[in-house]
């Protein structure tokens, strides 16, 4: 038998959601795609753990429940469309913004974006900050919605080069877009989300 | 003691300021005139029912009819906590885990005072322990609806931050801290203003009473000092107990945000 997936899912559902299963290797990205309101945010969310589902789930081996769930969600780190904001300032969101600056510099923005207040952030800012915010706990897998929707190209490009990079050191994304092109260029494989149903083809 | 007695005539007499009310309502065509009499003879039927039982259990002087009354006091209050709540919990958990953390923290807090500070004799005569109960129960009450309101909105409105924190590995007890935070301070605000604005704005309704029964003022003043502490005690406990249950209710094992269960909201 080949090494272990990086991450597998056998027999994941949830209301909403037919049982599904699949692996996802060391560097692979995995295109999402299917109508609005087809179930992408609902697999998502049950990958994370975030709402009651049942299957087995396992990452390098480790199944889900033998781990507390914060620290397999530190692990396979879900990042909403519209990410929520619990503070203030943008630099209350970080534990460390020193690791996070280089990443926040990468994605087009200044540094001194920590003392901005978040209420003042447009939603491409939102975006951008609530990724460097998922990607400075160096999660294993990214389970990612829309994460480029309110970009423009500039931003978009370097959104996808910066995940490129994690993908190269050894992370997993899932990635959800309505964009082909965007799903064309990240990824070999794609999974197809319609009324609940999940198949998987060609992106 | 000089206690003046009251007659029928006397409350004749003060009634005739409530028909002044409906009067008012028939000239300005306020339309309450009629939930205004309803009002007024439930009150008098009310109070008079209480006084008929109340004398009873002081004759009776058992601790078996006294818990009674007791238990029926907080039962009712019970349901006045579900009925304040605009997202209660779904099933018999709304009922059941205000009443619940009520029945405790009143119910301890008015055991220690019976046996401790007061000490009637025996300890549960009525006479003390169910005027005492009822003042604790009143604001426990309100503090414990205050901060399951503010809980369960408070989770329903910042459901996107506080899953945020989940996301990036938060667990539920530090996704949660915020709206705990905020739940608790609203249930204790309005004894600590209560107790900040005593006898100043107000004079509370217990120690007037005594000064009206011929009780001297000093000695009615001690006394509600002890039932400020003594609601104090009842609100923190009780409103702290409903605030975590409640959020450990709305949250699992898994550290998810369980907001499926509370009830539907309301129209």
């Amino acid at each position: 038998m080949a090494d272990p997936a990086l991450l597998s899912v056998r027999g994941l559902a949830r209301p909403g959601l037919q049982p599904l299963a699949f692996d996802l290797a060391e560097g692979e990205c995995l295109a999402v795609r299917g109508p609005s309101g087809a179930g992408k945010s609902l697999l998502l969310r049950a990958l994370a753990d975030l709402d009651p589902n049942d299957g087995e789930l396992s990452l390098d081996g480790e199944r889900r429940e033998a781990m507390p769930a914060p620290r397999w969600r530190r692990l396979v780190t879900y990042l909403p469309a519209e990410p929520g904001w619990w503070a203030e300032t943008v630099g209350a969101h970080f534990a460390d913004w020193a690791a996070a600056e280089p990443l926040v510099e990468a994605l087009g923005l200044p540094a001194a974006s920590r003392d901005w207040p978040v209420s003042r952030l447009s939603t491409g800012e939102r975006q951008r900050l609530a990724l460097v915010r998922a990607l400075v706990q160096r999660p294993r897998v990214l389970l990612l919605d829309e994460p480029t929707a309110g970009l423009d190209e500039t931003a978009r490009d370097a959104v996808e080069t910066l995940i490129a990079a994690r993908l190269a050191e050894g992370a997993a994304a899932l990635w959800v877009t309505h964009d082909a092109g965007q799903a064309r260029r990240l990824a070999r494989r794609c999974l197809r989300v319609e009324g609940g149903r999940v198949t998987e083809d060609a992106p | 003691m000089s206690y003046i007695q009251l007659d029928v005539f006397d409350l004749a007499l003060a009634a005739l300021l409530v028909i002044l009310n409906g009067a008012l309502s028939i000239a300005l065509q306020l339309r309450l005139e009629r939930q205004l009499f309803i009002a007024t003879l439930r009150m008098i039927v009310q109070l008079f029912l209480v006084g008929l039982v109340l004398t009873t259990l002081f004759t009776l002087v058992s601790p078996g009819w006294t818990g009674l009354a007791a238990l029926a006091m907080v039962l009712f209050a019970g349901r006045e906590i579900m009925a304040r709540q605009d997202r209660p919990l779904a099933g018999l958990w709304s009922y059941g885990l205000g009443t619940g953390c009520m029945l405790v923290a009143a119910g301890l807090v008015t055991v220690f005072a019976l046996t401790t500070p007061v000490q009637p004799e025996p300890w549960y005569h009525p006479r003390y322990a169910l005027p005492l109960l009822g003042m604790i129960l009143g604001n426990t009450m309100t503090g414990i609806s205050l901060g399951l309101h503010t809980l369960t909105t408070g989770l329903v409105r910042d459901r996107v931050a506080v899953e945020a924190q989940l996301t990036l590995g938060a667990t539920r007890r530090v996704a949660m801290l915020p709206v705990t935070r905020a739940a608790l301070k609203s249930a204790l605000m309005p004894i600590v203003n209560a107790m900040a604005a005593t006898g100043l704005v107000a004079l509370p309704g217990m120690m007037t009473g005594q000064i009206l029964a011929g009780v001297a003022p000093g000695e009615a003043v001690k006394y509600q000092i002890l039932i400020m502490f003594l609601i104090a005690g009842g609100t923190g406990l009780g409103a702290t107990a409903a605030v975590l249950a409640c959020g450990l209710r709305l949250s699992d094992r898994r550290h998810r945000l369980r907001l499926d269960r509370l009830a539907p909201a309301r129209e």
